[in-house]
């Protein structure tokens, strides 16, 4: 339906942003506006004022140093797909963020917005959570960091608070030779995912893992970092029968949610079997001479 | 709210609510209604307009979001009233049946060829994931674009975007 009736403000600076959201309680930020506009035409949301951050210059780029991989809030997936040297950078980010939504979507959705927005089943704060990333929230005090775990509260809650915004994240650095693999299970490609697992870790000489991360999407309140079946695969040798018994546990990990698409045991069936498919695709990456997405035109 | 933007290759202004999206701004305030308007909630890809060259959902943008960028819409696909060869491929291969989805089809994948004039039957497939169609079963609309990529790789490809 139509938006509810609302102010428009399209601050030059994050500084000026801020005093925005501290002077109209209920402000909302609008940047690409993939995912607020949906809410706002269904009412789900009725901010009395949108403040604007989408012409932001320094809210957009991407930054690849020896400390880790920098993005500014309005960096969109279209361009994360067209960036060799991102998706070389950050292996993980790239094919994850390849399944976020439609053509259309793509062109104008951002990597804050996806954040802020924390939908559980998004891919983009999966990515966050999976990686260790760091988010720079800006605030009337100046710039915190938050940790990805700590940043999602629940479906669409985050820590962010009236008067912040997020203007980045920052990703560590992506260790040489590392395994990792991703799959989610759509409906459509770029339709949002019924759930989805990562995974990354390294392996030693001996070929034990270590350093082993687990991530699921769509799989509860929150995206999830599956602790128990890190510390499981942790210093272990990857066989098919470590994978099945981890399997179990990871559906076991997870509380999904019940919704028109898929009921809640469908989901912990589908992030086991999810969880074999990426440690297979994880253990064989080297041997296939796979070392990242491609990069489309 | 006042601003201005550019329309088909011409200056338009617009004076309205600020909360009002671009696709209703072209039809109900600049009397564009070739875009259409499906879902109204960015699922159904038939308000599909093209901005600074860009394909995007015009329901899930304010029109003050346009301001100052270029906006093409069907309506300027084409010179006069001869079809574009997009628009001849899609009456070449029936793409359309009741014409709903058209216009968004045809902006999306006018901006595709534009950028990717070697796009592949998978990467048109992919893109038009985002374009619901309910009567044509989608076949002749990819048939119809694979067809017209000639035209964009020579430069034919009609009113540029």
């Amino acid at each position: 339906m139509k938006l509810s009736r609302l102010e428009y403000a399209r601050p030059a600076s994050v500084a000026e942003a801020i005093e925005l959201l501290q002077g109209t309680e209920g402000a909302k930020i609008i940047a690409g506006g993939q995912s607020l506009m949906p809410v706002l035409a269904f009412r789900l949301a009725a901010p009395p004022l949108l403040v604007d951050i989408g012409r932001l210059e320094d809210l957009r780029g991407t930054e690849i140093t020896p400390v880790g991989t920098r993005l500014g809030a309005r960096v969109r997936w279209c361009e994360i797909e067209r960036d060799a040297a991102l998706r070389r950078a950050q292996p993980l980010l790239a094919a994850m963020t390849d399944h976020v939504a439609h053509y259309q979507v793509r062109n104008r959705g951002t990597v804050g917005g996806s954040l802020a927005h924390a939908d559980p089943a998004a891919e983009m704060p999966g990515v966050a959570v999976a990686c260790d990333a760091i988010m720079h929230v800006a605030g009337p005090a100046g710039i915190r960091d938050v940790k990805s775990e700590d940043f999602f509260e629940g479906p669409l809650q985050t820590v962010l608070a009236e008067d912040e915004l997020l203007v980045g994240l920052t990703l560590p650095p992506w260790p040489p030779g590392r395994r990792w693999a991703f799959e989610e299970f759509a409906l459509r490609r770029g339709d949002f995912a019924l759930a989805g697992v990562a995974v990354h870790y390294g392996r030693d000489a001996e070929g034990r893992a270590h350093g082993v991360r687990v991530g699921a999407i769509g799989a509860g309140e929150t995206p999830l970092r599956l602790h128990a079946v890190e510390a499981e695969l942790e210093g272990r040798k990857i066989g098919e029968a470590l994978i099945s018994s981890a399997a179990k546990l990871a559906a076991a990990s997870v509380d999904p949610m019940n919704d028109l698409h898929a009921d809640a045991e469908y989901r912990r069936a589908l992030v086991a079997t999810l969880f074999e498919r990426v440690m297979l695709r994880a253990e064989h990456r080297q041997e296939e001479g796979e070392n990242g997405p491609a990069v489309h035109p | 709210m006042a601003l201005q933007f550019t329309l088909n290759g011409k200056t338009v202004e617009f004076s309205g609510e600020a909360r009002t999206t671009l696709a209703d701004c072209l039809r109900h305030h600049l009397g564009q209604t070739g875009t259409h308007v499906g879902c109204e909630h960015g699922v159904c890809g038939a308000c599909t307009v093209i901005v600074d060259g860009e394909a995007v959902r015009s329901c899930l943008m304010l029109a003050v979001q346009a301001e100052g960028s270029h906006v093409t819409t069907v309506e300027g696909l084409s010179e006069g009233e001869d079809l574009s060869p997009l628009q001849a491929a899609f009456r070449k291969h029936h793409a359309l049946q009741c014409g709903f989805c058209t216009p968004g089809i045809l902006t999306t994948a006018h901006a595709l060829l534009t950028h990717e004039p070697d796009a592949d039957e998978e990467r048109i497939r992919h893109v038009l994931s985002g374009n619901i169609c309910r009567c044509t079963g989608y076949l002749p609309i990819i048939e119809a674009i694979l067809d017209a990529r000639a035209a964009y790789a020579d430069g034919r490809r009609g009113k540029p975007a």
